[in-house]
């Protein structure tokens, strides 16, 4: 009986988030006949979960790396405050740089505290969050920023546009998630993330440098996350200062749907992307089914437990054989 | 000779607490500052106001105490306690009792839930935590329907205004809670199991302790501690939105129980301690107020402290505990 479900669950691992993915797709084109399955609401979801899965491709790395960023969501508000208000000022390119560099600086301070401090990440980035939405509230004065004439400047291309049919943001998703796959399977830095995460003392015998890796893996989300609030801020051209807010539970469900392993060592940017993408699916169904954007979080705790719960015995399972 | 023995071990006590608890130093500290800069500050009502507003997140940082000291963290007490406020005011057209009942076993519930997924499933704390604190925003707003909802009991808004012999009640309340707390931990075998499995959980349980019930009790005492968080915020606005505990009070009571000297590892800290952190950071942002700071940089400050004292706590290790 045991062996049975072990294998069951074993099955399931093997494959289990494209079983998933494709029993959800079924299940939603069957309750919302219609509307779910059609090309405009696929390129809905695809546009909506593109900056989740921009950041995503930083966050699994992150994690990988065994520690964590919750400070994305603040830095998403701030990134695409940032954004928004230099463009009227200073031009859309001079505004897209400093918004990914403020990223990449807030990355690089938690990653300092975190990979050469030796701090805890999920503190330190909880601190950064209060800080990043402090500081995004003290830049606007808590006001309403906005583009003035949306209309005049091509800077909504990256957040509207279409080339062929696909939505730009999705091809921004698709180009990052290629180079970070790449990067994270076929480079000597990926295989010194993965040996951090994985085994530290280990990784530090081998003469990685380790601060240094956990540093990078941070200022590699801070930068993704500097160009999810651009994509945010092209797409809205207007930001309230919470905007990003909440962002971080959304990226870390998705990761964490996508089976990277929460103990750090094991990480796959497709899969974290295909776990974004069940998340973005999710929350439209909720919705074409007439229910309040709200219920997705109820949903969200059951199956974020569910899913690392199996996770976790299939792993228990595999290490009893 | 029998007097100077008693001054002797006054001055030994009072040592002693310093060392263990070098908050009270930072206590008196940000008390001289704040009444030297801030002008209405050192007035009897603004004492018992600071009090007052101490005594909702002290409930909380209670019971963050038991839990951190174990070990782990709730990220989820801040929505715990907007549901169990929420609760506690929706729930009176079936009488206060009721109502008040109610939160205590939702609260309760939480707690147990998040418990058993840490214990039982060995889920990573952070991670279960996490989803409740979403999940149960969810549950807010599903339960409120995005409204912000009204008390219809008289009394016990009464209950929540009143004062015995010039102190606010719930602040008498909270205290008496605090010193049962203390108590629990210092003189209970499951304080002593707590500190045990905080210290080093495998010899602990080489030791013989129980350490799945202790960690499960300890869960549930936090969302306990939220509960009565939550019935007393309720009972001071004699209402509930559903936006209470969203986004960061999670950060305020871990900075505050961090600060008040407890190990982010577990093993080490106090209840009368936490009460210190719990003053400071409730004279930083009274004082704020009174100056006419804008909110924010009260959290920007709150983000500051926690990352500080994380820093602090990972440099000067205490060489015996």
């Amino acid at each position: 009986m045991n062996r049975a479900v072990s294998k069951v669950i074993g099955i399931g691992k093997q494959q289990g988030l494209l079983v998933a993915f494709a029993v959800l797709i079924l299940v939603f084109s069957l309750t919302a006949p219609g509307l779910f399955l059609t090309p405009k609401n696929i390129t809905l979801v695809l546009r909506q979960i593109a900056i989740w899965g921009v950041i995503a491709c930083g966050m699994t790395l992150v994690i990988v790396s065994g520690h964590w960023d919750l400070s994305v969501g603040s830095l998403t508000s701030l990134t695409t405050v940032v954004a928004i208000t230099l463009h009227d000022k200073i031009g859309p390119i001079p505004a897209i740089i400093i918004a990914l560099l403020v990223g990449l600086l807030s990355g690089m301070i938690s990653g300092y505290l975190v990979g050469y401090q030796k701090l805890n990440s999920l503190i330190i980035t909880l601190g950064m969050m209060g800080v990043l939405q402090a500081i995004t509230l003290i830049y606007t004065g808590g006001k309403y920023s906005r583009i003035v004439e949306p209309e005049e400047t091509w800077f909504s291309f990256i957040g509207r546009g279409f080339v062929w049919q696909i939505p730009f943001p999705v091809i921004l998703l698709a180009a990052i998630g290629v180079v970070f796959t790449i990067l994270l399977t076929r480079t000597v830095y990926g295989r010194r993330v993965r040996a951090v995460g994985g085994n530290p003392v280990a990784s530090k015998f081998t003469g990685i440098r380790e601060s240094f890796v956990v540093m990078s893996a941070f200022m590699l989300t801070g930068l993704l996350t500097g160009i999810g609030g651009v994509m945010l801020g092209s797409r809205m051209m207007a930001a309230q200062n919470y905007i990003g807010s909440g962002y971080e539970f959304q990226v870390i469900t998705g990761v964490i749907l996508g089976g990277t392993s929460l103990t750090g060592g094991e990480g796959n940017i497709f899969k974290s992307i295909i776990g974004i993408v069940i998340i973005g699916m999710l929350n439209n169904w909720f919705i074409l089914m007439g229910m309040q954007y709200y219920y997705q979080w109820a949903a969200q705790w059951v199956i974020i437990l569910a899913v690392v719960w199996i996770d976790v015995a299939g792993k228990r399972a595999r290490a009893m054989e | 000779m029998i007097k100077t023995l008693k001054a002797n071990s006054i001055y030994r006590t009072i040592r002693k607490v310093v060392i263990t608890g070098p908050i009270w130093a930072v206590l008196l500290g940000v008390f001289i500052i704040a009444s030297v800069v801030t002008p209405d500050f050192l007035s009897l009502r603004n004492l018992t106001n600071i009090l007052l507003q101490s005594s909702l997140n002290g409930m909380l940082a209670i019971g963050m105490t038991f839990l951190m000291i174990n070990g782990y963290f709730d990220l989820s007490v801040g929505t715990a306690m907007g549901f169990c406020a929420v609760l506690t005011i929706g729930m009176q057209p079936y009488g206060l009792i009721t109502a008040i009942l109610a939160a205590l076993v939702a609260g309760l519930a939480i707690g147990a839930i998040n418990g058993l997924f840490v214990v039982k499933a060995k889920i990573n704390a952070f991670v279960v935590t996490l989803a409740a604190f979403i999940g149960l925003r969810g549950l807010i707003f599903i339960y409120t329907g995005e409204r912000s909802i009204v008390g219809q009991v008289d009394g016990f808004a009464t209950f929540g205004m009143s004062e015995i012999l010039g102190f606010p009640t719930l602040a008498l309340l909270m205290l008496v809670f605090l010193v049962i707390a203390e108590f629990t931990l210092r003189k209970t075998g499951h304080g002593r199991n707590t500190y045990a499995i905080g210290g080093n959980a495998e010899a602990a349980r080489n030791a013989g302790v129980p350490v799945e019930r202790t960690t499960f009790i300890n869960f549930m005492l936090c969302g306990l501690g939220a509960a009565i968080g939550g019935i007393f915020i309720a009972s001071r606005m004699n209402a509930a939105t559903p936006m209470l505990g969203w986004p960061d009070t999670n950060l305020k009571i871990i900075a505050t129980v961090a600060l008040g000297g407890t190990k982010l590892r577990g093993g080490f800290g106090s209840m009368i301690h936490t009460l210190g952190g719990l003053l400071t950071l409730a004279i930083i942002s009274n004082s704020m107020d009174l100056l006419n700071v804008p909110s924010f940089y009260n959290r920007l400050s709150m983000g500051l402290i926690l990352m500080l004292v994380v820093y602090i706590d990972a440099k000067f290790k205490p060489t015996a505990a």
